[in-house]
């Protein structure tokens, strides 16, 4: 596994992938922060933070695209497969090469509370919190982006069935409002990942939302190696 | 050393590798041969764990491919058909990474120095892989299937797409490697499995076809008892003549040449020479032989019949 995560870093840093995400990661972060932390004076992340779930779907199809399509179409699976690691190993591997990643793209939060302890002392608690739902929310959402890279060989599809993927769960919550019939409606909430993830982003770390982020990820990661076990059966 | 039993695949209703079974003992090379599409890669995917065989057992050392995978794998080097290379990597980075995954506990530096020098790939281990050329490419994937000196070494088409000085040396490479290692050799190539190989097992249509040692196979393939000669005069007569010379089965004209110019084959016993009583018998009678030469299937030829009955035979079946 750990080569794994080795290997895949050295691809993202090679090629402009790990740079261009960032650097989205970073002008998009700068300017929610600048616009409602350092133009209203205010030291609140929260909304900060909310407007990120939208910049970490359209994100995330991008960093895990071509993490199994382009094996595939490669034929460098041929490589993993053979060698002696298991395949849940081989994705645990691809998994937190994508989350280390993204976990560095959040590094920035870091600096902002740094900049905002200059004007105010601030509530490193919240921010910290923030922080962990954020990234969660972002590793459960690399493990369906993956899950989605192994069903194809072009990277194309993998990314626009990631962005289509990654709108459903931002627009879940209007759809349940507009269902009429109750239980459906209550349904939809629950897997709603906009509800989970509110709580994070004003400061309330909750075992729930926590388990159920856990859940998603665990689900699709059991789903991938499914995925790439049934290629050897078929 | 390996022992394949009875593998079966199937994708869909098409049987690509049918009930296939060969042994390959410790220090043997295996030659694997057989025409386009016959389930060559097939069945070395299935040996390497890569496709799973729909029924039969493949055991590598005493080590189930299915059900000790992790053991079964970390005593095979696999060369696939396409060399599994990470193209935005440098050669000694992704050798690096395949040592790594390989979990191989070796001295990392010395050994993925050894294996470089080995195949010749010293000078280029700075260089991206996307930009060598095929035959370093092939060779990059050689490297990588000896890494940590696995017992077992599948090598699926070592050396196509090569130059024939590369073919030489990996050719020569490949021979070195089977005094230590038990090696299966992919080829459509009939000329080097025989020059490589202890053994070969001909495979087409995902049948097996024929399982010998390499000279077994030359002497069974190869022999001829059947001589093709052109011979000017009366057809009739020159029949008559010919049939008449003791240990001549059968004479049959094969084509006319020219005016009064024929060509004839004549099966003969086995193991007899007839063409020096031929020659007195033709000139007895006055009856010139222009062309005399015995009728030696070449190994190809031989191969081609080999695989092509079957294919008719399957048809038939089918029919």
């Amino acid at each position: 596994m750990g080569a794994i995560i080795k290997r895949e870093l050295y691809s993202y840093f090679c090629s402009p992938v790990a740079y261009v995400v960032m650097a989205i990661f970073f002008f998009f972060s700068g300017l929610f922060f600048t616009i409602i932390c350092l133009s209203n004076d205010s030291s609140n992340l929260t909304y900060v933070f909310t407007n990120m779930f939208l910049v970490t779907i359209l994100l995330t199809p991008i960093l895990c695209m071509k993490l199994w399509s382009d094996e595939k179409r490669l034929k460098t699976d041929q490589a993993l497969l053979t060698s002696p690691v298991s395949i849940l190993g081989i994705v645990l591997g691809k998994l937190f090469a994508a989350c280390i990643l993204y976990l560095v793209c959040m590094a920035i939060y870091l600096v902002f509370g740094f900049v905002l302890s200059f004007f105010v002392t601030p509530n490193w608690a919240v921010i910290l919190c923030n922080f962990f739902g954020l990234f969660i929310l972002g590793s459960t959402m690399i493990s369906i982006d993956l899950f989605l890279s192994s069903l194809t060989e072009s990277q194309m599809i993998a990314a626009i069935t990631g962005f289509a993927v990654g709108l459903s769960v931002y627009l879940i919550d209007n759809v349940a409002k507009a269902v009429p019939v109750q239980i459906i409606s209550t349904a939809l909430q629950k897997i709603s990942f906009m509800t989970h993830y509110q709580n994070f982003t004003v400061g309330l770390l909750s075992f729930a939302d926590v388990v159920f982020f856990l859940s998603v990820i665990t689900l699709f990661v059991f789903l991938t190696v499914r995925v790439i076990e049934k290629k050897r059966w078929s | 050393m390996i022992e394949v039993k009875n593998i079966t695949k199937c994708y869909g209703d098409k049987v690509a590798v049918d009930n296939v079974s060969f042994t390959a003992p410790s220090g043997e090379i295996l030659g694997f041969l057989g025409p386009n599409g016959a389930g060559k890669s097939t069945t070395m995917n299935i040996i390497t764990g890569y496709l799973s065989s729909s029924s039969g057992t493949v055991t590598i050392d005493g080590c189930e491919i299915l059900e000790d995978p992790k053991q079964a794998k970390s005593k095979i080097g696999y060369l696939p058909e396409i060399p599994p290379l990470y193209m935005d990597m440098t050669v000694q980075k992704y050798l690096e990474f395949m040592f790594d995954l390989k979990k191989v506990k070796m001295d990392k530096e010395e050994h993925i120095e050894e294996v470089c020098r080995l195949v010749k790939i010293s000078t280029v281990t700075h260089r991206l892989i996307k930009n060598l050329s095929k035959g370093y490419k092939q060779r990059v994937g050689l490297a990588q299937a000896l890494l940590g000196n696995p017992p077992v070494l599948i090598l699926d088409e070592p050396t196509v797409g090569l130059d024939p000085k590369q073919i030489i040396e990996i050719r020569n490479l490949v021979k070195s490697l089977g005094k230590k290692h038990t090696v299966i050799l992919s080829s459509h190539i009939l000329s080097e499995v025989q020059a490589i190989c202890d053994r070969v097992v001909i495979i087409s249509n995902g049948k097996v076809v024929a399982d010998e040692t390499t000279e077994g196979l030359s002497q069974k393939l190869g022999k001829s008892n059947r001589l093709i000669v052109e011979a000017e005069g009366n057809k009739t007569k020159i029949i008559d003549t010919i049939s008449c010379i003791p240990d001549v089965k059968s004479v049959k004209t094969e084509k006319e040449l020219g005016d009064n110019v024929f060509e004839f084959s004549v099966d003969i016993e086995e193991d007899v020479d007839i063409r020096r009583k031929l020659f007195y018998a033709m000139a007895a009678e006055d009856l010139p032989i222009l062309t005399m030469r015995s009728d030696n299937i070449s190994l190809e030829e031989a191969f081609l019949r080999l695989t092509n009955d079957t294919q008719y035979s399957n048809k038939r079946r089918q029919q």
